[in-house]
């Protein structure tokens, strides 16, 4: 039976980072396809009418939508490779909630970084250090979220530590300094072939978001 | 009469949706379960040592452990009391589907029950009232896809979506009266659901649960009394 996988993303997204590592690590083939979302493409659209957003993973001609949805569904369908989620109910709970808190807390807060100057971006910046020291107390002694080996959260995660370069210049202040064990776990990730193969150059990111700033009039 | 549920208590409040969503997955399951309601207006003590993250609404605590954010513990509760009626669907394609309406539902279209009637402008209410008509046309489209012929979401039961949806009900239907009697379930444009609706709020696991009308109705009066600035202008 073919298993003809197609990922629909671009290649500064977080969310579409989580995806490509999730299916790096399990060694499963697929189709990237790369959006240019200021003309996203027809099979986008038909696949993603509603958001109309990156990532979208085509699997067998059936899209998944929404990185963690897409992660799961990966985690679920190629279980027995490399799996991402604990098996037992209270850690797997554990693992979605701080996914969720990476979800609502770290793009948003990261954005606001580098679209705003003064007291609100100094601001932001304390909030933002504040999540990642959360993050830290989560992480505790632990190698990884997941415990000894690369989980679903670890996964969610370890894309903004291609952004951190970007934050940082933008911000003006230094995670490494705040958030040292942070970063220990973030070089640790990138030791994995599915996370320094997907991650890219922070110094590209950091390019892409200067212009991308031209291009919203944000000074 | 020893359980062997072990402890399971809920924190939350009879008029949150998202509390409504972990209460009928224990009684699909048939758990008994000890709810904590919290105090309108106040945070109690056990709320913000087991959810200091968030400090919201609902929190599950089994033998003493919590688990918060109403989808993670339908899906734990799920998986836990594997042995009942089962909620998510078990085809993964079918579970990410199921996922992706609740966090649409989440993200995009409660917001607008919550903020129709909160407008500020006649222009914002009707905007919020669009998106909300609109999100229900995308949800009569889902329903027929998804449902599959039968009565729910999930099939000849109610699931993981019908709960997510099946939550929001209760305050749809008080947002219609405050709104003036504006249809938002429309028995010409969406049909199906408003069947669903129906079924789904007779259900054993949910008459219980999701409140009458007059009693949101009520308790939207002291909300927005809240809400609004002391002065009037």
């Amino acid at each position: 039976m073919a298993n003809e996988l197609i990922l629909l993303d671009t290649w500064v997204s977080p969310f579409g980072m989580r995806v490509r590592i999730a299916l790096r690590e399990k060694g499963i083939k697929f189709e990237y396809k790369e959006e240019d979302l200021t003309n996203k493409s027809d099979l986008l659209l038909k696949m993603n009418p509603i958001h109309k957003k990156i990532p979208v993973l085509i699997h067998n001609g059936k899209p998944v939508r929404e990185s963690g949805i897409i992660v799961q569904y990966v985690d679920e369908v190629w279980h027995d490779k490399a799996p991402l989620l604990p098996s037992e109910p209270y850690p797997r709970a554990q693992a979605r909630f701080w996914a969720d808190f990476v979800d609502k807390k770290i793009y948003d807060t990261g954005r606001k970084i580098w679209t705003t100057k003064g007291d609100e971006q100094k601001s932001a910046t304390e909030e933002f250090i504040g999540y990642l020291k959360t993050l830290e107390a989560e992480l505790g002694d632990k190698p990884y979220f997941g415990g000894e080996k690369l989980g679903y959260v670890d996964v969610t995660m370890i894309p903004f530590y291609s952004w951190f370069h970007a934050y940082e210049v933008s911000g003006n202040f230094s995670i490494e300094s705040n958030c040292p064990k942070l970063m220990a776990w973030a070089k640790r990730c990138m030791q994995h072939e599915s996370v320094s193969k997907t991650l890219p150059d922070p110094k590209k990111v950091y390019e892409f978001i200067l212009q991308l700033k031209k291009r919203l009039g944000i000074e | 009469m020893a359980s062997n549920n072990g402890d399971v208590k809920l924190i939350g409040a009879w008029a949150s949706p998202y509390v409504m969503r972990p209460r009928i997955a224990l009684n699909v399951k048939s758990v008994e379960y000890e709810f904590l309601q919290e105090q309108f207006g106040s945070k109690s003590e056990l709320l913000l040592k087991s959810n200091p993250v968030h400090k919201k609404i609902p929190v599950l605590l089994h033998n003493g452990k919590p688990i918060c954010e109403s989808s993670i513990i339908v899906e734990y509760i799920d998986e836990v009391w594997s042995s009942g009626p089962s909620i998510l669907p078990s085809d993964p394609y079918d579970r990410a589907v199921a996922r992706f309406w609740a966090a649409y539902l989440d993200e995009k279209w409660f917001p607008n029950v919550r903020a129709a009637p909160m407008a500020a402008t006649e222009e914002a209410k009707n905007a919020a009232v669009e998106q909300l008509k609109e999100g229900l046309a995308l949800l009569e489209g889902a329903y027929g896809e998804i449902s599959k012929g039968e009565d729910f979401f999930g099939g000849e039961k109610i699931g993981f979506l019908d709960i997510a949806f099946g939550s929001m009900l209760g305050w749809l239907r008080a947002v219609q009266v405050i709104l003036g009697g504006v249809k938002l379930l429309d028995e010409e444009k969406t049909p199906d659901l408003c069947k669903w609706a129906g079924k789904f709020s007779a259900d054993p696991a949910v008459k219980d649960v999701l409140p009458e009308t007059e009693k949101l109705l009520e308790f939207s009066k002291i909300l927005m009394a809240k809400m609004k600035p002391a002065s009037s202008s």
